[in-house]
């Protein structure tokens, strides 16, 4: 894999090959000394033209469990904020010898444009391109239906068959678009749910049923339910009415979750508006796997970057 | 003003014959003309048009001249065999006053390489919310009959109605921008399948189309004329098509680009495929298609926007909308409705030359390939094929969504006035084009344009 930008482009060969990489990281966590020497020497940039700490900071902790040397560059306070383009920052930034670069861009198509323009010439990983994609997320999101349900005996395996419902702002979501992508790519029937206002446009284009009664989605019993993010911003351009309202029809409230059945994985990108979206019963509960899909998105990050950077899966 | 004798054409309509000019007119027109004195130009095997006519020209003077100035545009116009082109008035200032566009009109009257028909602004800095100087535009040495916000809509609808009925007052006309500015705040590209799977924000039909909708009921209402650039989509095509039924005074116009690319070219998010209003879907492009060829629609028009490359190699969302079109227009059109069997070569002269000038109201001047006309003429190649590159750009930008495609069609000769501006595929030098103008002014001083004999 030269880069990876969006998960339409994984095939599920590739998809599992990372997620069983994945899996062999996560077997060095639990050492003493937890580093790898893969990617010594190597010199990859985290370009944050968008504030997200906690995304940087995982695949912070991707490179150096790797070995790697990393050079963090938030746009804001650099020369960014004066006005340089995009192209110029690349180039400036590969000049100085970078081996690869993870790129995080308020712009959709920032990554893609990045990778395939000529500009530069290094592996590029999208860590969340405006409102178009975010494939790690989606990785570790499938990584962690997957532990969850095959355990032990996950390699190799899909999500064949396994029901995923996704909630929220399904049409600014990244998130919801990785997840569309992969999810089915594995094999997983996936259901997204939210007010006609916040799906995308030509849903029929999407591999995935729409909804927006999310009583009836969760009355079939999912095997995962997945909460997204609401942007207060939503509410100033006539999105939904009021956060109140969308709480009261679209979150996992806890009189919704007390209705899931124990076996429904509780899911959450973070970070969670707790009361909103998902309530505190539901975020905690021992469905929840929001603290397990951080800790899973090192490994996947670890998998992504040694792929690009080595050319094979670990 | 020596005379060029034109020999073994092929006319619009096909049949071959000589086209003799003198004095910056057309003398005759018929098979074994005399060339006493007249040099003789061989155009054996090459298609004469009338002069092209662009209804829809942003030529960026005054106040963008890093994208295009009123010499480059017209250079661009000449290499693409345009001899008349319409500035639009979204410059800097904007061309909302007379002083504005006599400004233009003088450059263009320098330039030499096109006649440049000023369109004045609707409202004042093109803001939506007063009358712009109409009557006195209108009555100023540009002699200003189209009006346009374009790149804005005028939508406010009382504003609207006032300027459609008070442009009628001197035979205007409003060329609307139909663009509901609520329904696109911050749209990238056309809203459907491929702007959901790209996240790119949408850019709905309905937006066009509800405009499009209410101008032709106040056109209707005021009796004005209705000029509506640049249509997009299928569902604007309905509307106009039952307006023209219902006697409502509308035209309309389609851009090259909109009759060959769809909205999958933004695939890869380069945004020299950005543009306003966007590259619809591909039943969008068969239903203007049609509509062009069965009148639906009356003219093309480029809407030739140039950018500077830093504000194309950029985000597509921070990108400029619009790309060049002047060059080019002439393959396309030949590729999407000359090659399709939809229109034939008398065709193309309605409505890339005869039809924008009766709406531009310049028909007096331009239009026409007929003995006693002005010579504004071009020979093209039709059979010819190349492949685009940013050499065939003759205007100061490269934002072109053809450079790599192979396209049908060379611009072999433009002559304006009876004079080249183009010939043999090149652009004339600027101080011949500019002595041959000189000459033709000079000679025509007082007669202006009512000579009709030479």
């Amino acid at each position: 894999m030269r880069h990876l930008l969006s998960t339409a482009d994984l095939a599920r060969d590739e998809a599992i090959a990372l997620l069983d990489s994945a899996e062999d990281m996560a077997t060095t966590a639990d050492r003493a000394h937890k580093k790898l020497p893969a990617l010594r020497g190597l010199t990859i940039v985290n370009l944050f033209f968008e504030d997200s700490t906690r995304t940087r900071i995982s695949f912070e902790a991707a490179e150096k469990r790797l070995s790697a040397d990393v050079i963090n560059f938030a746009a804001k306070g650099s020369s960014v904020s004066k006005g340089e383009s995009l192209k110029d920052t690349a180039q400036t930034l590969t000049a100085m010898g970078v081996d690869a670069v993870v790129i995080r861009h308020g712009a959709s198509g920032a990554a893609y444009q990045l990778a395939n323009r000529g500009w530069i010439d290094v592996p590029v990983v999208n860590a969340g391109d405006g409102t178009h994609e975010h494939p790690t997320q989606a990785l570790l999101d499938a990584y962690t239906i997957r532990k969850r349900v095959h355990g032990l005996s996950s390699r190799g395996k899909g999500l064949d068959g396994l029901r995923v419902t996704i909630v929220g702002d399904i049409a600014h979501s990244r998130v919801a678009r990785s997840n569309a992508w992969l999810l089915t790519t594995l094999g997983a029937e996936v259901t997204m749910v939210a007010p006609p206002t916040l799906l995308p446009h030509a849903r029929e284009s999407f591999p995935v049923v729409m909804a927006s009664d999310l009583d009836a989605v969760l009355s079939t019993n999912p095997d995962a339910v997945m909460m997204l993010r609401i942007q207060k911003e939503r509410m100033h351009h006539a999105f939904i009415p009021s956060e109140r309202e969308f709480s009261q029809l679209w979150g996992l409230t806890a009189e919704r979750f007390a209705r899931l059945s124990e076996r429904t994985l509780v899911m959450h990108p973070g970070p969670m508006n707790r009361g909103l979206e998902i309530c505190s019963e539901a975020a905690d509960s021992l469905q929840s796997t929001v603290i397990e899909q951080v800790a899973n998105g090192v490994f996947v990050r670890m998998a992504v970057l040694y792929s690009v950077l080595t050319g094979s899966e670990a | 003003m020596s005379g060029l004798l034109f020999a073994g054409a092929t006319l619009p309509d096909g049949t071959l014959s000589d086209i003799l000019v003198r004095d910056g007119f057309i003398e005759r027109i018929g098979s074994d003309l005399k060339a006493d004195g007249c040099e003789v130009i061989d155009v054996v095997g090459l298609r004469v048009l009338p002069g092209l006519v662009d209804l829809h020209t942003h030529l960026r003077e005054p106040g963008f001249e890093a994208s295009e100035t009123v010499l480059t545009g017209t250079q661009a116009a000449a290499a693409g065999g345009f001899t008349t082109v319409f500035a639009m008035a979204n410059t800097s200032p904007v061309a909302d006053n007379a002083g504005v566009v006599e400004q233009v009109l003088g450059r263009g009257i320098e330039s030499g390489y096109a006649t440049v028909q000023p369109i004045g602004a609707v409202t004042v800095g093109l803001g939506g919310d007063e009358l712009a100087d109409l009557g006195s535009m209108a009555t100023s040495r540009a002699r200003v009959r189209v009006f346009s916000d374009d790149g804005k809509c005028v939508h406010d609808p009382l504003l609207m109605r006032r300027a459609l009925e008070y442009v009628s007052t001197f035979g205007g006309v409003v060329a609307q921008h139909a663009q509901e500015p609520r329904l696109t705040s911050g749209s990238q590209m056309n809203e459907g399948a491929v702007s959901a799977r790209l996240g790119l924000t949408g850019w709905p039909a309905v937006a066009e189309e509800a405009i499009i909708a209410r101008d032709v009921l106040l056109a209707e209402y005021t009796n004005s004329r209705l000029h509506v650039c640049h249509l997009s989509t299928a569902g604007s095509v309905e509307i106009v098509r039952s307006a023209k039924a219902k006697g409502i005074k509308v035209t309309a116009e389609v851009t090259p680009h909109h009759l060959l690319l769809t909205d999958e070219t933004a695939s890869e998010y380069d945004a020299r495929f950005k543009v306003n209003p966007p590259l619809r879907t591909n039943a969008d492009v068969m239903a203007l298609r049609q509509a062009l060829a069965d009148g639906t629609i009356d003219i093309v028009a480029t809407d030739h926007a140039p950018h500077p490359s830093e504000h194309k190699e950029c985000e597509w969302n921070d990108a400029a909308f619009g790309m060049v079109g002047l060059e080019t227009a002439l393959s396309i059109v030949q590729l999407a409705m000359v090659e399709t069997g939809l229109l034939d070569w008398v065709g193309i002269a309605r409505v890339m030359s005869h039809q924008p000038a009766v709406i531009g109201g310049v028909d007096d001047a331009a239009g026409a390939l007929a003995e006693g006309r002005i010579a504004d003429l071009v020979f093209i190649d039709p059979t010819s094929r190349s492949t685009l590159t940013t050499d065939d750009l003759a205007g100061k930008s490269i934002n072109s969504p053809y450079l790599g495609m192979e396209l049908p069609g060379r611009v072999v000769h433009t002559v304006r006035h009876g004079y080249f501006t183009q010939r043999d595929g090149v652009i004339v030098s600027a101080d011949v084009v500019s002595r041959a103008t000189r000459e033709y002014d000079n000679a025509h001083t007082g007669a202006g344009t009512e000579v009709t004999d030479g």
